[in-house]
């Protein structure tokens, strides 16, 4: 589905942030780049969606290169970026709007998804009616609506309290089977990494590891609590300080 | 009904018992001989002169300055909004103008104003100049800053989604900017007043700044305060007409978080 091979990116003049780096996401898979803030997460998914250009290297989606990539992916951003003046059916129709689709025909389909997250009731109020959790689940579905097979989602769950963070964990693998998509997800959260990524790439100065997690889906939520889990979430804090 | 007056009692009672005290207190201090009456005229005589020359105010002045007021102010809507959006969309335009936006500010109007006679004469346009001169600065500045209150984060959104400049310009960024641009609007119309006032001032045969102009030199003071009060009446009027259409069209937009 995508592939980044031997990617490299600087800013202006300083040093690269990151150097030769190689990863590939297959269709259906949900990935998370977990890593410590600086190390260059937010500015992968910017260089994937086609916001930036790469130094050296390339990213192929579908082992092609294509020349535009904005407007290849779905991507949902760290902020919920949900305009305010417009409800809550009217934000999810945004990329509608932008690709210049017939909204109507697909209406009922966006029904369909509204009530499945829970928000049938909220599609006329606007976003500053909502709460935290809410608003994260309509740019959710507003990232759905790009109508894209690839989303990259940039720690959507970031700014929420755990409480509502433990509840949006447990609707997404609820959800994950329904989707048809395939996920790479920024988080800095261990816990989040393991419980919904088949694997997880680690980007550390030196390079970027990756961990299998070989947990069998549907899961539950509850998982954090066995004892594989926590082995897993052992190795994974390992491989953060480079101490494998 | 009864709430409203009271929410309404609420809002500007104090203002309005305040401006009592002031006019009654002057009227006083007027009438107790504390200031002569050629130098601050009672409020009642500015009254009386308001009435004594009602028909040449209403019907031959304000209507002068009302026009190069509209003409003046519509006009700067519209090259100002234009040269905003200009200045937005590319960086060369910005570049070019803003230094000459700027310039044209710091040119005291009094010492520019005798060019624009010499330029369209005693007619309607020189007044028109210098109300445009300053009227359409605000509606740039507000025009081009709003459009950017938007950020990068929206427009790195809309980009992921497949947008052009334009589809994000008319989704968020104008939106964004209506606020910040009817700011600038309202203060453009109030000094659309100024600006007509100064040209009139400055050389012509009607309008209310001419009017004032001809009674301070007859030192009938109590006509030229006639004339300012009508002439800030009028700006206070046109400023709360924009305030209403602000509050019509932005009625949903106003939902910030």
């Amino acid at each position: 589905m995508l592939s980044i091979q031997g990617l490299s990116y600087s800013f202006e003049k300083e040093k690269p942030i990151f150097q030769g780096l190689t990863l590939d996401v297959r269709r259906g898979e949900f990935v998370s780049v977990i890593g410590t803030s600086g190390s260059g997460k937010s500015t992968l998914f910017k260089l994937v969606t086609g916001l930036l250009e790469p130094n050296q290297g390339d990213i192929l989606f579908d082992g092609q290169k294509t020349g535009k990539r904005l407007g290849r992916v779905g991507y949902m951003p760290q902020k919920d970026l949900l305009l305010p003046w417009k409800t809550v059916l009217e934000n999810v129709l945004l990329p509608l709007e932008v690709t210049k689709e017939r909204k109507q025909a697909r209406l009922p389909e966006i029904k369909k998804w509204l009530a499945r997250f829970g928000l049938a009731e909220y599609e006329s109020s606007y976003p500053s009616e909502l709460s935290g959790g809410m608003k994260q689940r309509v740019a959710f579905l507003r990232t759905l609506m790009t109508g894209k097979e690839l989303l990259l989602l940039d720690e959507p769950f970031g700014a929420l309290d755990s409480m509502t963070k433990r509840k949006m964990h447990k609707w997404l693998l609820g959800l994950w089977g329904e989707l048809q998509k395939t996920v790479l997800f920024i988080t800095h959260d261990l816990e989040e990494a393991i419980l919904l990524s088949d694997r997880v790439y680690v980007l550390q100065d030196t390079g970027i590891k990756e961990l299998k997690v070989n947990l069998p889906r549907p899961r539950s939520s509850q998982l954090i609590y066995q004892s594989e889990f926590l082995t897993m979430r052992k190795e994974l804090e390992m491989l953060i300080h480079n101490e494998s | 009904m009864k709430a409203s007056l009271k929410k309404w009692t609420e809002e500007y009672g104090l203002f309005l018992l305040v401006v009592l005290l002031l006019i009654s207190g002057w009227e006083w201090a007027v009438r107790q001989a504390m200031i002569p009456s050629f130098i601050m005229p009672a409020p009642s005589a500015i009254w009386g002169a308001l009435l004594e020359n009602k028909q040449l105010l209403f019907e031959e002045h304000l209507p002068a300055t009302l026009k190069e007021v509209l003409i003046g102010f519509g006009l700067s809507v519209i090259g100002g909004l234009i040269l905003g959006v200009g200045m937005h969309f590319s960086r060369s335009i910005e570049k070019v103008l803003y230094p000459f936006l700027v310039i044209s500010q710091t040119v005291p109007l009094i010492a520019i104003s005798p060019i624009f006679i010499m330029w369209f004469g005693y007619s309607i346009w020189s007044k028109i100049a210098v109300t445009i001169l300053t009227a359409f600065f605000p509606i740039v500045v507000s025009t081009y800053d709003g459009l950017k209150t938007g950020g990068n984060e929206y427009r790195e959104l809309l980009l992921t989604m497949g947008a052009n400049r334009w589809t994000i310009f008319k989704k968020i960024q104008l939106p964004m900017a209506l606020p910040v641009i009817f700011s600038g609007l309202k203060l453009s119309v109030v000094y659309c007043v100024v600006g007509a006032t100064i040209g009139e001032w400055l050389g012509a045969s009607e309008g209310l700044g001419y009017f004032s102009r001809r009674m301070s030199g007859n030192l009938q003071a109590d006509s030229v305060f006639a004339s300012i009060f009508l002439l800030s009446m009028l700006g206070i009027l046109l400023f709360l007409l924009i305030g209403l259409l602000e509050k019509q069209v932005l009625k949903n937009k106003n939902r910030y978080n």
